[in-house]
């Protein structure tokens, strides 16, 4: 009997979806330890937002309030977006490239992996680091920045910054595919930097020249510092239209990268 | 092919060999204005081992590529048992090897050979496959680290980790030194003894002849011959008979069963099918004719004059 006509064994449900949960366990293991063990990403990702925390929230401007907090409060809400967005950016938008462009996400997709599995993947992976920077933050702000918080309002600040991430995944997956893999870096940085200034995660919105204060709220990350500021203090709008801002702006990167996947059938590289 | 006997004792019988597997029919496939294959017809049967032989950028990758649904066609049909090969069932029933830029190069020989397996439903356990793909004692190291031959290797794991019932090997031996080569063609044709179908390309000639049942030549995005190794060779001249003789070209020409003459270096090089009925006539003609070496046409040769045609014609 030839091996093409042995059929599959027969799975049961419950068995596919143990198979399937396994399958999205370990990519998301592999995709973490892969990060982790690239410094570049890694240690970058986390010590940027952190040394510039700990220099101008933490060493300078010690005493002073910004917005009816201490410029240490407002600064972790403020770095804690910058932090998830370039985690989320660098992690999706220059992985997606780079394995896209040079063919691993070819060997991927010949694969049985389910193409889901390898998003999700990469959105917990941002998600988790997301986590981490935020709550290395939380932990220098109340032992060194006289940031007092309860458990829960620090729990909910870490919590609303990770959930945010996924527009910023969203974003870096538009990016990757319509960049190189050695334009990425570079494009990512020239989004990043900009947006994160005029979004006013730098210096509070406020304080910035009044084209920009214009700007500002068709920004993503905008949002997300609206509503991590909203958590430690600062302003008393609702919530539900920065969430509702950064849904829309899900959908629309995610409708661009799907034009990106789509192009990407037609097309081969190297 | 070199089979030891009890390979070939032990190979299954295949009593549906002719069912087709793998299908590309009337396909063409343009990118932007290239033309990269153009109304290519090519049935892979099960148990089969094909080579798909061409020079560099005669559409060896890109067919392939419709064959694993990483590419769709301009026109014609493509199908993997006899449905869309991006079906997740035809996906699990195959395994592909790609040439490919860069690998995540954090991660351990292992960890990479453990997720591509997860993948499948019935994989082979990790240690069988490290064994397979001759990477036994380096599974702990970070693929980055791993030299050209290693790192194909690891390819090849990622490919045969699933134990599909088809293979898609593109140019799987490229950059591998000689050694590396050979263990690679030893474990290609185990998978085929196993009744694996098996479709690699290559440019290396004597790849296709050592692996494949089936050569299919491609140029310039057609497929300009098909057959076994030896009706491939046979295609050109299947005999040169060099010699020095004092008869004049004309007259070896005409004699019977010379199909072209050239003369090199003061010697004249006659092709044949058969070499023994001109050896007779040679004698009898020229009693002095001298330094004879007969030679069969190498599968090289009949590549050469293959693809040569090919290129004639389309000018």
């Amino acid at each position: 009997m030839s091996a093409t006509s042995t059929t599959l064994p027969r799975v049961g449900t419950e068995r596919l979806l143990a198979h399937t949960v396994t399958i999205y366990a370990k990519e998301t293991k592999y995709e973490f330890l892969k990060l982790l063990r690239l410094p570049v990403y890694s240690v970058s990702i986390i010590m940027f937002p952190v040394m510039f925390y700990v220099l101008f929230g933490l060493l300078l401007n010690r005493g002073h309030d910004v917005g009816g907090v201490s410029v240490a409060t407002y600064l972790m809400a403020s770095y804690g977006t910058f932090g998830v967005m370039g985690a989320s950016l660098f992690g999706f938008g220059v992985g997606v490239a780079g394995e896209r462009g040079l063919g691993w996400l070819q060997v991927k997709r010949a694969s049985p992996m389910p193409p889901f599995a390898y998003f999700v993947a990469k959105t917990l992976v941002c998600m988790t680091f997301s986590f981490v920077i935020v709550s290395v933050l939380l932990i220098l702000g109340v032992a060194f920045g006289g940031v007092h918080m309860a458990f829960a309002q620090g729990a909910k600040l870490v919590m609303t910054l990770a959930a945010g991430a996924s527009t910023f995944c969203a974003m870096g997956v538009a990016i990757g595919y319509f960049s190189g893999p050695t334009s990425a870096p570079a494009i990512v940085n020239l989004i990043y930097l900009p947006l994160s200034f005029a979004s006013g995660l730098w210096i509070p919105v406020d304080m910035l020249p009044s084209f920009i204060q214009r700007i500002a709220p068709f920004l993503p990350p905008y949002h997300l510092a609206r509503l991590a500021l909203g958590v430690v203090g600062v302003g008393n709008g609702s919530a539900f239209e920065h969430w509702e801002a950064l849904g829309g702006f899900t959908l629309i990167f995610l409708g661009i990268a799907r034009i990106g996947f789509q192009r990407d059938e037609g097309q081969t590289y190297g | 092919m070199i089979r030891t006997i009890d390979e070939i004792l032990n190979r299954p019988s295949r009593p549906d060999s002719r069912k087709v597997v793998a299908r590309l029919a009337g396909v063409s496939k343009n990118f932007g204005s290239v033309r990269a294959l153009s109304q290519v017809d090519l049935d892979v049967h099960a148990g089969e081992a094909v080579a798909v032989l061409g020079p560099n950028g005669a559409g060896k990758t890109t067919a392939v590529k419709l064959l694993l649904g990483l590419a769709s066609a301009n026109a014609g049909t493509v199908s993997v048992f006899g449905g869309d090969p991006r079906m997740p069932l035809n996906r699990l029933r195959t395994g592909a090897m790609l040439q490919v830029g860069r690998v995540p190069e954090t991660l351990r020989v292992e960890e990479l050979i453990d997720l591509f397996s997860s993948y499948y439903v019935k994989p082979m356990p990790v240690r069988e496959t490290l064994a397979a793909a001759g990477l036994k004692g380096i599974e702990k190291r970070r693929f980055g680290v791993l030299s050209g031959g290693q790192k194909q290797r690891v390819l090849f794991a990622l490919a045969i980790c699933g134990d599909p019932d088809l293979l898609f090997l593109d140019e799987p031996t490229v950059g591998l030194d000689v050694e590396a080569r050979r263990i690679l063609w030893d474990e290609i044709r185990r998978l085929v003894v196993r009744g694996k179908t098996v479709l690699l390309t290559t440019h290396y000639l004597q790849e296709a002849d050592a692996l494949a049942d089936r050569i299919v030549v491609i140029n310039r995005g057609t497929i300009i011959a098909q057959g076994t190794p030896a009706e491939i060779k046979a295609r050109t001249a299947g005999r040169q008979i060099r010699c020095v003789t004092r008869l004049p070209i004309a007259t070896v020409c005409s004699l019977p069963g010379v199909l072209e003459v050239r003369s090199d270096r003061g010697a004249v090089v006659i092709g044949t099918a058969v070499a023994e009925p001109v050896l007779r006539e040679l004698f009898r003609r020229d009693p002095e004719v001298s330094e004879i070496e007969v030679t069969s046409a190498g599968l090289e040769d009949a590549f050469l004059a293959l693809t040569r045609d090919n290129e004639q014609e389309t000018r």
